[in-house]
């Protein structure tokens, strides 16, 4: 039985801001477009900036790509900022029970040596690539266009943070700080590492930031998260190692998620113009070739023999991904 | 089972310090110069990034679940209050011009802060300050969007709020004082951005801006705005503290930062203060209930605190800045002559004003008794005498502005309140105007900068401001009303509150809410 309760019912003048009537209609706004749409500033800027005298502070100058409307570019998750830090602390939360009682019960000293060993080699300097990740995307907050990708930038450079923590967590329960010393020491100078700390330092530098989403979003990302919490996780899983994959449980879930957003933002862009595909396509195969030069002596250090065909598969699952995306690669 | 018993706890510190500073590395295959490009420029010295204190030491586990906390709690508050008419709660309706004020004023400033540190937190060479500015990038993003979330609500029901957090702030000329002052920071570079935000407006600042508009809300029944401003609360505790370790990071890693960092208290202190001048009118004038006067607020928020602060300071050979005896005339003035300013420009405004009656007129007599009764009561009653004969008296044109503070030429002489105080700087042969002392400091200190500094009334006059496809060439041709219109200003949002629209809504859903009529 339903029961309905009197109240004093007073009608609305509007239901929401005028930009949002002239782009959906005069009807309630749901908290992601209000929070969202045209509240980042467009047309005028009192100074020019200091450090970059050829722009205005906001302008759609500083990448390649262009769109007609860059608030078409929004977010399938629809995140602002309530909804993205609940998700996430609903998945910390389950992350945080699982390091728990690995830790509670000693767990990690359970798993087997040699799987121990991959993930302190594999998992542990990834923290540092982690942390790349944060850069770009803290960048691209800063000076990107348009609150609908720069607001999801700034949460995946925090996410990108995260990881590096969760990763620093997990070398600290296999082995101590001394994990997270080695883990830098190959990092830093060990033959595995060096392609990769180099890709990385390359995207350091790069300054259109649509470049940078490309690079590091859809294809370092695209190529090592399934690489690492698919395929690496299915080995750990399958040989006694299901700790490390309770270890890295966020990381998982967050990369299928964060993949979506990312092929949102793809496809729409390079559905925009055919300049626009030409580009993005352009970066994909550029760095789709130096990302698998990057992971090439990773893979083989986690998957040895079977590295090859690994890298294979993953680049025909990727260009797949890519194509649906309507890109040509 | 062989459990390992005795490995060592980590304490907090070495472990955060694991969890951020353990993962950056210096570059080598790429230059340092070229990673963080935006890192000498200004001058500012560092030789050890490691020496950096942590303000506050939050992994990211740990800040999304306390912010989720938060979040929900928020959320639920905003949820009931829409749900049972929470804006018949407040005091009068005439409140609402601060909440408007601070929809189209400050919230847009939370977006520019969010994306400003969003750069600070990618610039700083030191792993320690890119995280500590990344957290309060995100942070910002949170107070743009629950502050207009809080306030959608009465969007719903009164008028001027509709044209948003943003649109009106690029265009409307007294918002362009607090514009001109993220836009002034942000286009510097990451050192001067987190003297200007971080400290000075964050920390030396906010108690005089965020407190005030917050305790306004609790005074008079704004309940959405309130929790808002109480669930901030440990964030800006945050963003202080951030803040404060800035300035003495700096001034510990080299003696050559101090003229520096000094050059940008002073600018920093004089811009925010004439930011303020906006906040002034609203303890004086806005609030229906009155949290306290401007002066009492200057007095203790800034000639006590701020004296500590910077007794504090000066360990590091930091001064008070020189503008503040300035500010100890002005105190007295500001909030009335910026009000009589605004009282006779309403017309142009987005929100309503309206003339202090007795009471209130009483109240400003007790809070300054140097200066209302013989400066500003004289004033409003002529005001007011000629609005009871129908002759309510508005400008018929829009003042000239500052070129730095960008607020209409309004304020006195230090030395004498009946004569405005006009300051002239020449430059590439060009005259430029400034309201004050401080703001022709500022201008001659950095003219290239400020003579680009887009001026709302000069460029309505060159016709740089109406609507798409407007025929300036018309017949009846009106240039204040088009340029309304290109702000989204209607007439319902503008002038005397007294026979507003949202005065008479207000009254009949009250009315409907609290009578069996």
């Amino acid at each position: 039985m339903q029961i309905d309760l009197r109240t004093v019912a007073i009608k609305p003048l509007r239901h929401t801001f005028d930009h949002l009537v002239e782009r959906f209609g005069d009807k309630p706004a749901s908290r992601y477009q209000e929070g969202s749409y045209n509240i980042q500033q467009e047309h005028i800027f009192h100074y020019r900036p200091s450090w970059d005298a050829d722009h205005v502070l906001f302008d759609k100058k500083r990448t390649k790509i262009q769109m007609k409307d860059w608030y078409a570019l929004k977010d399938p998750r629809q995140f602002y900022y309530g909804a993205y830090t609940i998700a996430r602390a609903r998945q910390q939360d389950a992350t945080e029970s699982s390091f728990e009682m690995i830790e509670d019960r000693g767990l990690a000293e359970l798993i087997p040596a040699d799987l121990k060993q991959t993930a302190l080699d594999v998992l542990v300097p990834m923290r540092h690539v982690e942390w790349g990740g944060n850069m770009g995307n803290s960048y691209i907050a800063a000076y990107g266009y348009g609150t609908v990708i720069t607001q999801p930038c700034l949460y995946h450079a925090m996410d990108h943070l995260g990881v590096a923590q969760y990763l620093t967590r997990i070398g600290l329960v296999l082995d101590g700080p001394d994990a997270l010393d080695a883990a830098k020491e190959a990092w830093m100078s060990g033959a595995t590492w060096q392609p990769m700390r180099q890709h990385v330092e390359n995207l350091l530098v790069l300054q259109d930031w649509f470049e940078i989403f490309v690079a590091q979003n859809l294809v370092l990302e695209g190529l090592l998260n399934p690489m690492l919490y698919d395929y690496l996780d299915a080995e750990f899983s399958a040989n006694g190692g299901t700790a490390i994959s309770m270890m890295t449980r966020f990381m998982a879930e967050w990369s299928t998620e964060t993949a979506k957003w990312v092929d949102a933002q793809i496809k729409v862009a390079a559905a925009e113009s055919p300049e626009n595909k030409a580009q993005l396509s352009e970066w994909v195969e550029q760095y789709r070739a130096a990302t698998l030069k990057a992971l090439a002596p990773i893979a083989k250090r986690a998957f040895g023999d079977k590295a090859d065909d690994l890298l294979a598969e993953l680049t025909s699952e990727f260009n797949a991904r890519c194509a649906k995306l309507g890109l040509a690669v | 089972m062989d459990m390992k018993a005795n490995k060592k706890k980590l304490g907090l510190k070495e472990k955060y310090a694991h969890m951020t500073r353990g993962l950056d590395w210096e570059t080598t295959y790429q230059p340092k110069d070229k990673v963080f490009p935006q890192a000498t420029f200004e001058g500012i010295k560092v030789h050890d990034w490691d020496k950096w204190e942590d303000p506050f030491r939050l992994t990211m586990d740990a800040y999304w679940k306390y912010q989720a906390e938060k979040e929900r709690k928020l959320y639920a508050v905003l949820d009931a209050f829409a749900q049972n008419n929470g804006h018949l709660g407040i005091t009068d309706a005439r409140y609402l011009s601060a909440v408007k004020l601070f929809l189209t004023g400050i919230s847009p400033l939370e977006y520019m802060a969010h994306r400003g540190f969003a750069a600070a937190g990618r610039n700083f060479p030191g792993v320690g300050p890119r995280v500590a500015c990344l957290m309060q990038s995100i942070d910002e993003v949170r107070h743009a969007q629950t502050q207009i979330h809080a306030l959608s609500n009465y969007n719903k029901f009164y008028e001027g709020f509709h044209a948003g957090a943003s649109h009106q702030i690029e265009r409307l000329w007294y918002l362009s004082v607090p514009k001109s002052f993220f836009d002034d920071a942000f286009s510097a570079g990451p050192f001067e951005w987190m003297i200007a935000i971080g400290f000075s407006f964050e920390y030396v600042l906010t108690n005089l801006l965020f407190v005030p508009f917050m305790s306004g809300a609790a005074y008079n029944g704004d309940m959405a705005t309130v929790t808002f401003g109480f669930s901030a609360q440990s964030d800006e505790a945050r963003h202080m503290t951030l803040g404060l370790e800035c300035i003495k990071f700096m001034l510990e890693q080299d003696p050559d930062n101090l003229p520096i960092v000094q050059k940008w208290i002073d600018k920093w202190a004089w811009r925010g203060i004439r930011v303020l001048s906006l906040v002034s009118t609203m303890m004086d004038y806005m609030l229906p209930k009155r949290v306290m006067s401007w002066k009492e607020a200057w007095e203790i928020y800034f000639e006590q605190n701020g004296g500590a602060l910077f007794n504090d300071l000066a360990k590091y050979g930091i001064k008070v800045p020189d503008c503040i005896a300035q500010c100890t005339v002005d105190k007295e003035h500001q909030s009335h002559q910026l009000w009589l300013t605004l009282c006779t420009h309403s017309h142009a405004m987005g929100l309503h004003t309206w003339l202090p009656d007795a009471e209130e007129m009483d109240w400003l007599s007790a809070k300054y008794p140097n200066t209302f009764d013989k400066y500003y009561r004289p004033r409003f009653d002529e005001l007011r005498e000629r609005a009871d004969k129908g002759e309510r008296f508005f400008a018929n044109t829009l003042p000239m502005l500052c070129q730095v503070c960008q607020i209409p030429m309004l304020f006195t002489e230090p030395d004498d309140p009946t004569k405005i105080c006009y300051r002239e700087s020449e430059f590439q042969g060009e005259k430029y105007h400034t309201c004050s002392d401080g703001c022709k400091h500022i201008f001659d200190d950095e003219p290239e900068k400020y003579i680009q500094a887009w001026l709302p009334v000069y460029q309505l006059y060159q016709g740089n401001c109406w609507p798409e496809g407007t025929d300036p060439t018309a017949e009846g041709f009106n240039p204040v009303a088009k340029y309304l219109e290109w702000c989204h200003i209607d007439a319902k949002d503008t002038g005397d509150y007294e026979g507003s629209s949202d005065q008479a809504n207000f009254a009949a859903w009250r009315g409907a809410a609290t009578q069996n009529t």
